[in-house]
């Protein structure tokens, strides 16, 4: 992860360790001094979210780590960045909650904190990985989906996937596709900060180069000073939430496996998806039209994917390691067709044979 | 060291009155020799969001004014200075002026300014926050910036309340003081704004009052124009929520109420315990130069790394 985020040109990361991330913070403490990067480990969680924006307003490409409580407390400054339209890249490694919960142990349970956590209306893009190499390409993805949408990205991880090692085979770097935020084509004089043409993402000037321009969290107009006018307002909270459900396409990845002939689908995301996959070989043994429809990207939701799915299967099985988060998402575009959540909060995956159990029954039905 | 002083003498000998600036030894104010540069203010400011949003007589734009004298006797080029302020009254300030500003959360102007420090090396970074943005929801960031010794500037407008919510009572409200959440007298202790930034490593400390704005200038300027941490705390008046519950609601009589507080270092010096009670020093109380400075350091050891 931290050599993915390298190469996708990440120079700057501030954290608090915590457990299951200290890994990636060690890593790119290591590595950022090297490629001429910044690492700074900050006195907590709020504070390294509030360096990461300060770095990429400065114009550097800025990331940090943690896991569920460290999370909760970057919530406040993910907010800023979002009304503020500051790209910046969010590992969750994802542990049991609530509270200190089960710091060595596997859950999805900040799936619906990583959509809502912080206040206010808003729109998220938050991607979840399955593999190593997944890992490696998200996360090169991440830093190009916040710095094209101007957004913070973020990654939620497992434990599983957070302490696994499996072979990866990773690119040569100068071969990847990056994007850089679009620099305003204006001077000064003329650049309007929240000013769009064309697309939903206003132009981003980095500070000191000229563009002497104001950056609050607090509702603001096209010049980026604070504003109560509700037209104005109005205008900005669509505009946040449009530059990402109208660019579902680029932003919503999925994959699906074996869902051609599929009577009953799973839904499954992370680490749970690599136990579906096992499961679904075993149940298509026994005879079961079974197939997997993972989300890569959970959020925007890929809604429209599921809602067609839903219309071509008698049943929807959703295995999650909480109790039931992404599953609401799935009855919401199900239509008529049957959803069933099968769900775990104890720290433990969910075996192969648990979504095998699951999937009989529904057979049967 | 105590040589015997009539401090009300010497006080009265200074043609500034209200002064607090006047230095025993010297016999002369630790301000002079005034610089009487010329400012041109609009240059300064972002002149379409005058007039500014602060209570009328408010300390904030005494700072605000001492902060661009400051800045202009520098002769800083204003892309390569961001203003980061917090939330509250004094928050505003970054709104007004013409650098690259940052509003950030309540109490999370130190980080943001961390980030944008190590990011561009070059930059000067100066952080106005209030008493509560600093020292109470940004607690726990201004010990640890102090420690770091990142060159910025901090300037702490301490008008001992919280102004902007309507007079709840801070870190720094005087025990006994009326507040909206303590309408029967603060029971709580302040904190030693200057003693705790020292203690935690801040590498420039002083603290001055909006009674005397040339003295603010000086301190902000030396401020600037240190490399590591600077911490300046300047006494100021919220007459509006502090003052009409406690002392004064008119601004030049609050103003006064801090001025008779104040004591110049200089002069404390050679005061005791029992004369210094219930007196504010002002001035450059600590400033070192021994300590690294955090991103040069960084940087250096980085580059030295990848040789
Ligand atoms: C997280 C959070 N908590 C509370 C507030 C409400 N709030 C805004 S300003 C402020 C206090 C301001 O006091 P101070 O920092 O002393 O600034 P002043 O207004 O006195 O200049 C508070 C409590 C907030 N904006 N954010
Ligand atoms: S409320 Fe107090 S601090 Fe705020 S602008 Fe008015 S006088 Fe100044
Ligand atoms: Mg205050």
């Amino acid at each position: 992860m931290a050599k993915a985020a390298i190469d996708a040109g990440c120079r700057f990361y501030a954290g608090y360790p915590i457990t299951p991330s200290s890994e990636i913070a060690a890593d790119m403490s290591h590595l950022l001094p090297r490629v001429g990067g910044v690492f700074i480990q900050m006195e907590d969680e709020i504070a390294s979210m509030g360096a990461v924006i300060g770095a990429s307003l400065a114009g550097l490409k800025a990331m940090t780590a943690t896991s569920g409580p460290g999370f909760s407390l970057k919530l406040e400054n993910i907010g800023f960045a979002c009304m503020a339209e500051v790209p910046c890249v969010i590992v969750n490694v994802m542990r049991g909650g609530p509270s200190t919960g089960l710091p060595t142990l596997p859950s999805q349970g900040d799936v619906m904190q990583a959509r809502w956590g912080t206040h206010g209306d808003h729109s998220i893009i938050a991607l979840a990985p399955s593999n190593l190499t997944e890992t490696y390409w998200e996360t090169v993805r991440a830093f190009n989906l916040a710095e094209e949408y101007r957004a913070p990205v973020i990654l939620l991880l497992d434990e599983i996937l957070g302490h696994m090692s499996e072979r990866v085979e990773l690119p040569d770097p100068s071969e990847l596709e990056i994007f850089n935020r679009v620099a305003p084509q204006v001077p000064p004089e003329a650049y309007l900060p929240y000013a769009t043409s064309g697309s939903h993402v206003p132009p981003m000037a980095n500070f000191f180069t000229g563009y002497r321009y104001h950056v609050t969290g607090l509702t603001h107009d096209l010049t980026g000073f604070p504003t109560e006018d509700p037209e104005i307002t109005e205008a900005l909270m669509r505009r946040l939430d449009a530059k990402i459900t109208d660019n579902l396409n680029g932003i919503i990845k999925y994959e699906e496996t074996h869902l051609e002939d599929a009577d009953i689908a799973i839904v499954a995301y992370g680490s749970v998806a690599r136990s579906a996959r096992v499961a679904v070989e075993q149940a298509r043994e026994e005879g079961m039209k079974v197939g997997v429809f993972r989300p890569v990207t959970l959020w925007p939701f890929p809604g429209k994917q599921v809602a067609h799915l839903a219309s071509h299967v008698k049943g929807l099985l959703v295995p999650e390691m909480n109790l039931g988060q992404i599953v609401g998402e799935v009855e919401r575009v199900a239509g008529s067709t049957p959803v069933v959540p099968l769900n775990q909060a104890n720290g433990q995956p969910i075996p192969p044979s648990g979504i095998l159990t699951a999937l009989r029954y529904m057979e049967r039905k | 060291m105590s040589r015997p002083t009539k401090i009300e003498n010497i006080r009265r000998e200074c043609p500034l009155q209200p002064c607090t600036n006047f230095s025993a030894e010297e016999a002369s104010c630790t301000a002079a020799p005034w610089d009487n540069r010329r400012v041109d203010y609009p240059d300064y400011l972002r002149n379409d969001k005058m007039p500014t949003q602060w209570c009328s007589g408010c300390g904030a734009g005494l700072v605000m004014k001492a902060l661009i004298r400051a800045v202009n006797e520098l002769q800083w080029d204003k892309n390569k200075v961001a203003i980061v302020s917090g939330i509250g009254c004094s928050g505003r300030m970054s709104s007004y002026l013409d650098f690259n500003t940052l509003h950030t959360p309540h109490g999370r102007t130190l980080p943001f300014a961390t980030g944008l420090k190590l990011a561009k090396p070059d930059a000067h970074v100066i952080i106005v926050t209030g008493d509560g943005d600093a020292l109470a929801i940004g607690g726990n960031h201004f010990l640890h910036a102090c420690r770091r010794n990142i060159d910025s500037t901090l300037i702490i407008i301490n008008n001992f309340i919280y102004g902007l919510t309507g007079g709840q009572f801070s870190p720094t409200t005087p025990v006994g003081s009326y507040a909206e959440t303590s309408p029967d007298g603060s029971l709580e202790p302040t904190f030693d704004t200057v003693n705790v930034a020292i203690a935690a490593g801040a590498t420039y400390v002083a603290r001055s009052a909006v009674s005397n704005p040339r003295h603010v200038t000086e301190m902000i300027k030396g401020g600037l124009a240190h490399s590591g941490m600077s911490v300046v705390e300047a006494l100021s008046n919220c007459h509006i929520n502090f003052g009409r519950r406690n002392v004064s609601g008119k601004p030049e009589e609050l103003i006064a109420w801090i001025s008779r507080q104040t004591v110049s270092h200089d002069i404390a010096r050679y005061m005791d315990e029992e004369q210094l009670k219930g007196r504010v020093v002002v001035g450059v109380l600590h400033h070192v130069e021994t300590r690294p400075e955090y991103v040069a350091n960084y940087y250096e050891k980085a580059a030295a790394i990848r040789n």
